[in-house]
């Protein structure tokens, strides 16, 4: 039952904020923050319960749902190595998004309902084992999130809003075909049993298929051309949802072609893998020169994160152990360091109201604090060692060299410009000349931005030190599904 | 005696009309009470038909003309609640408009009877005297309304109507001539026996039967009706229209296409036709729907986007031999779905409207703030027609796109999936609109108790079968199986 939980307690911790009364809307952001500790602390404690010694699926609940004929569904929620850290991922940016929106007042209780409704979706697509039940949780955290952003955004909200739904529903419409044709072949939904069936004679040739899969995944990664809609929404969403944004729904793509793609199709990804392996390296290129150019912090931080997710198809590309581990580290650690580095710029937006690198300058003397986090997610990004983002990208360097020198080649030019572009950042931002205009600014002091600033360090610092205890869990999954691209 | 327990609920409806028009002559200052009739006689005609599934008495009546099976059962439900949904959905407006109370609600019960009748009917001579049964009040509701845009409405509906009609005629003459007879049964048979010789012929009739029948689905190209009568319309009648009779049409299209005409050499004639109509009905409807500014256009051209969406199913029927009755059952759980939404929707432009005295899209501003249940029911129903989870639409158009995958229609499929992103763009936009457009004022409302009630079971419905789909679905398997072969 720990998933179920995991699952829908959030869902029914945001129907409880919803039937609250007005008078005690002020409350409902406790409320959220006790389910996203109790999920915190039930996934922390699912982590260590996890057996690395055991194969397969863990925590498996399985139960009919629907059953008529030729429409069988299940229930069937289960992690493995790949999936667990996300879970960990997800419940515990769930819970800095929930703190970093304390100071929220407008509609707190719609606000913290479609927050926590897009947590569950996004744990239910971590976890869902049936393929309808994924793509269930793949449609649903549409509805939360396009309200996130139209309501509590800035800027050009609605129409980032509007442009997010579509570019998702767009892509997860060929996504449905995909699931279909290959669930019709193999004539049932069980993610489990379609990872072990080859496919033979399906409907349209198997190429189609995997092509349909990949541009609802790569929709999600996002990939370059397809990434468009995701500077629009990060930069105009609040604070915790481009948190969450980055941290764990840019994941989903990545998750989706792990577990999905390459697992169920190893033959056609072998033949797609120097595509994989191309449009990863470009995105990393492409987005790290795009991300120099940019003039407002968060779409900084935005384009950066096509270049960072560059590194994850990069690495699956290389369809090897090494390769997809520094893949799926790739996905934790961009998670952690991407969310820091909101939370910080979101921050820093609050007090001085404005993105505009221009206006702002010389903060490290008005506010130590929140330059300092900033610094420290700053290096995290350009991928400093002994922190999270330099395992994860030297993994997947050493993962992809001997298949594709070349686009690793690319991709570590383009790591090297992404110190570029944080530096340059911070200097324009953090030092330079003190700006009397911010004089006035108070710096981080709510006890809920410090706990999530130093939790979100202490776990960069964690993942950088001390790998083994995520690549520990997660190189078993990824040599079962490396087995079978081998066989 | 047991002939009328046949039709009684049929039956029932039409004793409900007749009381209807009884109470308005008799206590004419007791007008209220009319709806009351209204929807008695429809919980009537529900408990009957459930008296039947209780005994699961299932027969053929009336020399084989008449069926009642679970599949006739399936719909009289669905037209019951539609019609009982419709009747609380009008009580606003008729009271207003005054005049003819009694008739408007004898005559929308004449319609649910015709509806009934056309589930249940195996003959093509039963088939047609049922659709006009309940046509012709239709024309007349469509013209209910006191301005010109209703009269146009009326009179655009029944010209086109009976050309549809005179089509239709034609080609049951053609099976006439063909066959020699006019029940369903006996037609299958008497193609199967020789009809390969006159295939040319009865592609043709099929193609008229088809035209006929398309008219009443609204499907391109006989969909040119459609917005101007649902513009011009009453409301509630044009709900009525966008439910009621296109899921009659298809309900009776099933029937006859299955029972009549499901010869191997004939089904994947057809099947290309209704995979044709299919895909052009899904374009052109959601293309035209975007530019739309008025809702009720809006509605009207994404009911035959929809209605498309509905002939995948039709399509998907012949082509899959041993999954023969998938695309049907897929139907059925579509048009139970639609029901519940699009229903939901239209009440919602009623409860609106009436407040805000438009239908342009752009005054539907702000109605978050306004009156916040109704926008978030409205919501729902949007999020529902675009097929979204956790509503009902959701599953409705997965499992008519899975009948679509089983049948070897990918590439209509994939129009469909492409489909549904332009129409997630319309119907989130009015979504939008109401949620955050500023409205010019922000007078809180609420709509009339008879309103929220149908609204609430629409939204209701929605929302419970979004998360517990599997009754409606073992319905519409149940209610398939007589055309299992």
């Amino acid at each position: 039952v720990e998933l179920t939980l995991l699952v829908f307690l959030p869902a029914a911790a945001a129907g409880v904020i919803l039937l609250l009364p007005r008078s005690m809307e002020q409350q409902s952001r406790w409320i959220a923050l006790g389910a996203s500790i109790v999920i915190l602390a039930l996934s922390i404690q699912m982590f260590f319960a996890f057996d690395l010694g055991a194969p397969g699926y863990q925590f498996v609940e399985r139960r009919e749902w629907v059953d008529i004929g030729a429409f069988n569904l299940q229930y069937f929620l289960g992690v493995d190595g790949l999936s667990m850290p996300l879970v960990l991922l997800t419940t515990f940016l769930t819970l800095a998004s929930v703190l970093v929106s304390f100071s929220v007042t407008h509609r707190p209780r719609a606000y913290y309902a479609c927050l926590l409704v897009l947590a569950s979706s996004v744990i239910g697509v971590f976890t869902a084992l049936d393929f309808l039940l994924f793509f269930l949780f793949w449609e649903l955290e549409l509805f939360p999130m396009y309200l996130l952003i139209s309501v509590w955004g800035s800027g050009r909200k609605e129409y980032s809003a509007m442009k997010f739904v579509l570019y998702t529903i767009a892509g997860s419409a060929f996504m449905l075909v995909g699931i279909l044709v290959l669930a019709f072949s193999a004539n049932t939904f069980d993610i489990e049993v379609l990872s072990q069936t080859d496919f033979q004679d399906t409907l349209i040739p198997l190429g189609w298929v995997f092509f349909f899969l990949f541009v609802g995944f790569a929709v999600k990664l996002p990939i370059v051309p397809l990434h468009t809609w995701l500077p629009d929404a990060h930069s105009d969403a609040p604070t915790a949802v481009s948190v969450m944004l980055a941290g764990v729904l840019l994941k989903m793509g990545g998750y989706g072609l792990i577990r999905i793609s390459i697992t169920m199709m190893p033959g056609i990804a072998e033949d797609w893998d120097v595509w994989f392996a191309a449009i990863g390296a470009i995105s990393v290129l492409y987005g790290a020169f795009i991300t120099l150019r940019q003039t407002d912090v968060k779409r900084l931080i935005a384009y950066s994160s096509v270049s960072h997710m560059g590194l994850v198809l990069l690495g699956i590309g290389a369809l090897g152990n090494v390769g997809l581990v520094g893949a799926t580290y790739q996905m934790l650690a961009h998670g952690l360091i991407t969310g820091l580095m909101f939370v910080m710029v979101g921050l820093m937006y609050e007090r001085t109201h404005t993105r505009e690198i221009a206006r702002l300058g010389g903060l490290a003397r008005q506010m130590p604090l929140i330059a300092t986090g900033m610094v420290f997610a700053g290096l995290g990004s350009l991928g400093l060692p002994a922190l999270a983002g330099f395992i994860a990208e030297i993994t997947v360097f050493l993962g992809t060299f001997q298949k594709y020198e070349w686009a690793v080649l690319m991709s570590i030019f383009g790591v090297v410009l992404s110190a570029g572009y944080v530096l340059w950042m911070l200097q324009r931002v953090v030092f330079g000349p003190v700006k009397h205009e911010w004089d006035g600014v108070t710096d981080q002091r709510h006890w809920w931005e410090h706990t999530v600033v130093i939790g979100l360090v202490a776990l960069v610092v964690l993942l950088g030190v001390y790998p083994d205890l995520m690549t520990e869990m997660i190189a078993p999954a990824i040599d079962s599904i490396v087995l079978r691209i081998e066989a | 005696v047991n002939s009328l327990d046949v039709v009684g609920p049929q039956l029932a409806v039409l004793i409900a009309a007749g009381l209807v028009l009884l109470v308005d002559s008799l206590i004419p200052q007791q007008r209220r009470l009319l709806p009351v009739v209204a929807l008695l006689g429809l919980i009537v005609s529900a408990l009957w038909t459930t008296s039947w599934v209780g005994r699961g008495d299932y027969q053929i009546a009336f020399d084989g003309t008449l069926a009642l099976d679970k599949y006739s059962v399936f719909f009289y439900y669905v037209f019951a609640g539609i019609t009982a949904t419709v009747v609380l959905a009008s009580i606003d407006w008729v009271n207003r408009e005054g005049r003819g109370q009694g008739e408007y609600y004898a005559l929308v019960l004449t319609v649910c009877s015709g509806l009934m009748f056309l589930a249940a009917s195996r003959d093509l001579i039963t088939i047609f005297l049922a659709l006009e049964l309940s046509s012709i009040p239709q024309y007349i509701l469509a013209g209910w309304g006191k301005d010109s845009k209703s009269s146009e409405a009326g009179l655009k509906y029944l010209l086109l109507g009976a050309i549809a009609s005179s089509l239709l005629l034609y080609g049951m003459a053609l099976i006439y001539g063909i066959t020699g007879t006019t029940l369903l049964p006996e037609i299958a048979a008497a193609i199967k026996a020789d009809g390969e010789t006159y295939r040319g012929l009865l592609v043709v009739a099929t193609i008229l039967l088809i035209a006929g029948f398309g008219f009443k689905m609204a499907v391109v190209p006989f969909q040119m009706w459609v917005p101007d009568v649902y513009q011009g319309a009453p409301t509630p009648i044009a709900a009525f229209l966008s439910v009621g009779s296109k899921a009659a049409a298809f309900a009776v299209v099933i029937r006859i296409f299955f029972e009549g005409l499901d010869a191997d050499f004939l089904s994947d004639d057809w099947s290309m036709i209704f995979a044709v109509l299919a895909a052009a009905s899904m374009t052109l409807g959601n293309l035209m729907a975007i530019v739309q500014t008025d809702i009720k256009r809006m509605l009207g051209y994404s009911s035959v986007a929809q209605a498309g969406n509905f002939m995948i199913g039709l399509a998907a029927i012949s082509v899959a031999g041993e999954e023969f009755t998938l695309g049907a059952s897929a139907i059925l759980l579509f048009v139970a779905a639609y029901a519940f939404t699009n229903l939901g929707a239209f009440v919602g432009v009623i409860a609106i409207s009436q407040r805000i005295g438009s239908d342009q899209i752009k005054d539907y501003a702000g109605m978050w703030k306004r009156s916040p249940v109704l926008a978030l029911a409205v919501a729902f129903c949007l999020i529902s027609l675009t097929g979204i989870p956790p509503t009902v639409g959701f599953w409705a158009k997965i499992y008519i796109f899975n009948a679509g995958i089983r049948a070897d229609l990918v590439w209509l499929v994939v129009i469909g999936v492409l489909n549904s992103v332009v129409a997630g763009y319309y119907y989130l936009s009015v979504a939008r609109q109401m949620f955050m457009g500023d409205a010019e004022e922000d007078q809180k409302f609420r709509a009339s108790p008879s309103i929220t009630m149908a609204l609430g079971a629409a939204t209701i419905g929605v929302i419970v079968f979004g998360i517990i789909p599997m009754p409606l679905m073992s319905a519409a398997q149940d209610a398939v199986e007589i055309f299992a072969r």
